[in-house]
């Protein structure tokens, strides 16, 4: 088991809407939007983060709309499985997905993973 | 061929279920053999009469269980006369007498009488406002009393009195149930599925007496309420006999027939007299008598193949039953008393309220009760009618055909498949799943067909998943969708569900899901923003909008582009716009570095990459000038394009431009179907393109003409013309009750021009301009729902309302590793 500090808190599980996401922004030097995380909540409270960017046009998958365990992009309707971060039906294409816990009400987030992926930005 | 004069003369007595399928049974083998007179008690064609409580419940309409229509008696030479009740059978002179004093001669009867409801003998049972629940006019009765408001009394808490009590509870009366057995249904049911049922009829506002016995009906004139044996009183205004029904025997007794509980026949259905038959629910066969729909077709069968085919012969009934209350799955077959060397598999899930119970006797099924998963009703009863060997299921019988035999995953496409031919799919209709293939074979492509030649799914409705596995099954990808599901998560159409939302009064999206099954837990992206807005359609400033139930554009309130900033478009009413709101607009494009602004089609100015964070504070610059959201974003009212009409144009012949902006103010901030887009031009040479909106006025010099379903998108369609008024105020009440129309009828994401196509300008004339009184109605419906959609959103959000759909939840740099709001 991980010890806590490999784990960072990014706030309540009430903070995310129920079939809904927020975002976190990742620092960057660089101009521009940057990279994002999108954290998931769905009807079942699981909680779930992948890069915020659908595999097919680069959408903001965190406006879509959750159901059961999935994200349908705000773009053009591409379905993004949340525990997988692989795009279902007919389409191919995969998004980063981050490790997440939930402890007493608060979101945890892997802090390697998000060094991985503020590296990769 | 025989010419109509030389046929027997074939004399039915009774217009009902048993003698219509036995008359259409005989056609179907000999179109010619007969010349066919049928005798009806009441006024009407044939109906299904198990759909009554549909119809009570308000979830058909008459029309929609009629089963032969007018048409059918004609085609098919049948002389039909209906509201004339048989009297008497003269057996020498081989001739009936209807009450009229009518007497028509016959080669053979056929007595299909059906049942009596049965009335318990206590005081006060022939007071006005107590009646049974066995026809169209006891429906009427119920439906004026419940209109009236108050209480109800049911006795009997059979299916027929809870079918009842449900119908009267929707119907907004106040209702008892009261009944003699210590379980309801207990005929059906087992104890424990009768409890469930009962707590479950409680939680719906139903009270439940069971153990009850009826001492006396009691009113002045008319029935004022019930007293109990034990004292207790239960005032109504309308008493429900429900207690059970009696075989119909009179007449055959009366004509010297053998008539036992029934008329008895033999196999073949021949009474004691050779020239007479009997059929249905009025006869005794082997010593039983059948309350139930299944065994009518059988006997039907029987009676045909004996009289005109090969015979086959009626060899009893084994039933099941299904109780037509929405959203409880109640299923029953065979014997579930028990007894020597029964054997019971029993599942629960307390959560679901689910409950399931195979009975085993020497390794064969003899009975089943399922509640709140009925799914595996048809093959359980399948395996009891086939008295098959389940020892080697035995052991996952419980979970149902797809784990007992396909392993883990279910598939409901290989369950059908494996069913027999002979496995009943529609009980209502008596259709098996080889008449149904039958059907599909002889050209029956899509649902609509298979209901329209089998009637396989054509009245309860809960057999379609059903008849469209066997669609796929049989046609692979060739079958045709015809009323289209919602989406995959229901088999449920969108007129079903827009309908099923107003009938049982469904208020939310999960009540919605869980009263109309859906096979998702909630949803997916085409259902959830279709339910959010045919619920925001039907109670109006009641339904609470769930925004994670909207595209985006219409959670952020403005147009999400590639990159994911956003556009914003600010309403111009009518396309006018003055020097402070085009100050505002160019201070608002300057301060946010928004790289683009743009004149839209719709005569507005559309300002492009605003990032989601600066939206609240581009809304409030707007606003502070006046301006309020475009809905540029919305399937929503779009925009009011004008031309400017006779205040400058040497040719208008009205002020378009003053009616564009009064249309604008009535309608803007709806939410529609489908994005919706209206023009005003002020004269024919129509420069406001009015010929290409879902609603167009061209103005001419007598008035305004008044044009419908235009769409200039992927496929350009023309306007209809829907009519031509002659003041500005008409002008905008029937613009107002056509898009009620359009909202109250169309499908999610259908636009106008489709819509139309869809259900024909005839139809859309027929309620706009030939139904004043129903225009109004329209109109105030749509004016009555603006009061709650007339808010600005961006002034709300502006305000700090839904903060966090424009903030970050946190931040993240790799430096710090923290993470800060």
């Amino acid at each position: 088991m991980m010890m806590t500090g490999d784990w960072i808190d990014i706030g309540a599980v009430a903070e995310i809407p129920q079939r809904g996401a927020r975002t976190i922004k990742l620092g960057s030097t660089q101009a521009g939007l940057g990279e994002e995380i999108a954290i998931f909540r769905t009807g079942s409270d699981q909680i779930y983060a992948l890069i915020n960017r659908c595999p097919h046009k680069q959408g903001h998958l965190s406006q879509g709309i959750v159901h059961g365990e999935v994200v349908t992009c705000p773009l053009h309707n591409w379905r993004i499985s949340l525990t997988t971060g692989r795009a279902l039906g007919d389409d191919t294409g995969c998004v980063p997905t981050i490790p997440t816990r939930v402890d007493a009400g608060r979101v945890l987030i892997s802090r390697i993973a998000m060094l991985a992926t503020a590296a990769a930005a | 061929m025989l010419a109509p004069n030389s046929r027997e003369r074939l004399v039915v007595i009774g217009n009902g279920m048993a003698g219509c399928r036995a008359v259409e049974e005989i056609i179907a083998r000999d179109p010619t053999r007969y010349s066919v007179t049928i005798f009806g008690a009441e006024p009407y064609v044939n109906y299904n009469r198990i759909m009554l409580s549909p119809v009570l419940a308000g979830e058909k309409s008459f029309d929609e269980i009629v089963i032969n229509s007018a048409e059918w008696y004609a085609e098919n030479g049948i002389e039909l006369l209906s509201g004339d009740p048989v009297v008497s059978i003269d057996r020498v002179e081989k001739t009936v007498t209807a009450r009229s004093g009518c007497t028509v001669g016959y080669d053979r009867l056929l007595i299909a009488t059906g049942s009596d409801p049965f009335i318990i003998p206590v005081p006060g049972k022939d007071l006005p406002g107590v009646i049974s629940f066995r026809d169209m006019k006891d429906v009427d009765t119920m439906l004026a009393a419940a209109d009236a408001g108050g209480e109800a009394v049911v006795i009997g808490g059979g299916l027929l009195g809870l079918e009842a009590a449900h119908g009267l509870t929707l119907r907004g009366m106040k209702v008892t149930v009261i009944h003699l057995m210590p379980t309801l249904m207990e005929r059906q049911l087992d104890e424990a599925a009768g409890w469930l049922l009962k707590t479950e009829l409680e939680r719906r506002g139903q009270t439940i007496l069971t153990g009850a016995d009826t001492a006396e009906i009691y009113g002045q004139g008319k029935v004022e309420g019930v007293r109990l044996k034990d004292g207790h009183e239960i005032p109504a205004s309308l008493v429900v006999m429900a207690v059970g029904i009696r075989p119909s025997t009179a007449l055959a007794r009366e004509a010297g027939l053998a008539v036992g509980r029934g008329v008895q026949v033999d196999d073949h259905m021949v009474t004691s007299d050779p020239a007479i038959l009997a059929v249905g629910e009025c006869v005794e066969h082997d010593g039983n008598v059948y309350g139930l729909v299944a065994p009518l077709w059988e006997m039907c069968r029987a009676l045909a193949d004996g009289l005109v085919a090969e015979p086959s012969g009626y060899r009893g009934s084994v039933t099941s039953t299904k109780l037509k209350v929405s959203g409880i799955d109640v299923f029953s077959a065979g014997d579930f008393s028990g007894g020597d060397g029964a054997e019971d598999i029993v599942m629960r899930d307390a959560a679901r309220g689910v409950y399931k119970r195979v009975i085993v006797k020497d390794d064969r099924i003899v009975g089943a009760v399922l509640y709140g998963d009925t799914a595996d009703g048809n093959w359980y009863f399948d395996l009891l009618k086939k008295q098959e060997d389940i020892s080697d299921l035995r052991d996952l019988l419980i979970f149902g055909q797809a784990f007992a035999q396909g392993g883990g995953q279910a598939d409901p496409k290989a369950a059908v498949a494996a069913l027999s031919d002979d496995a009943e799919i529609c009980g209502c209709n008596g259709v098996s799943k080889g008449q149904v293939v039958a059907s599909i074979g002889a050209g029956a492509c899509s649902l609509d067909a298979v209901r329209a030649t089998c009637k396989a799914s054509a009245s309860c409705g809960s057999c379609t998943g059903l008849v469209e596995s066997l669609l796929t099954l049989t046609l692979g990808d060739e079958v045709q969708s015809g009323a289209k599901t919602l989406c995959k998560c229901t088999s449920f159409s969108h007129d079903d569900v827009r309908r099923e939302i107003i009938a049982q009064a469904l208020r939310s999206i999960p009540e919605v899901m869980q009263k109309l099954h859906w096979s998702t837990p909630d949803g997916c992206s085409s259902c959830r923003p279709a339910l959010n807005y045919y619920l925001l359609c039907a109670w109006p400033g009641e339904y609470v909008d769930d925004q994670q139930s909207r595209f985006v554009n219409e959670r952020m309130h403005a147009n999400i582009q590639k990159d994911g900033t956003y556009s914003v478009v600010p309403r111009m009413w009518g396309g006018v716009t003055n020097p402070r709101e085009l100050r505002a607009i160019a201070d608002v494009v300057e301060k946010y570095n928004a790289p683009m602004v743009k004149v839209t089609g719709g005569q507005r100015l559309d300002i492009f990459g605003i990032k989601k964070d600066d939206l609240p504070a581009v809304w409030a610059d707007l606003n502070a000038a006046g301006m309020v959201s475009g809905h540029a974003y919305g399937k929503a009212l779009r925009t009011v394009k004008t031309c400017v009409g006779s205040e400058w144009c040497r040719f208008g012949t009205q002020d378009s431009t003053g009616l564009g902006v009064q249309t604008e103010k009535m309608t803007w901030g709806s939410w529609m179907p489908h994005k919706f887009k209206i023009a005003v031009s002020g004269c024919p040479r129509n420069c406001a393109e009015a010929t290409i909106k879902d609603c167009g006025v061209v103005c001419v010099d007598s008035g305004y003409e008044l044009h419908v379903g235009g769409n200039g998108g992927i496929k350009l369609r023309g306007t209809d013309l829907l009519c031509k008024v002659s003041t500005e105020q008409q002008a905008l009440d029937y613009c107002a009750a056509f898009i009620q129309l359009y909202r109250e009828e169309a499908w999610y994401l259908e636009r106008t021009a489709p819509w139309i196509e869809r259900v024909g300008i005839d139809y859309v004339r027929s309620r706009i301009v030939d139904d004043e009184i129903g225009r109004e109605a329209l109109t105030s419906r749509f004016l009555f729902s603006q009061n709650f959609s007339q808010d600005d959103p961006w002034a709300e959000r502006a305000a700090g309302r839904d903060r966090e759909q424009h903030a970050h939840l946190g931040e993240f740099r790799p430096l710090h590793a923290i993470a800060a709001e």
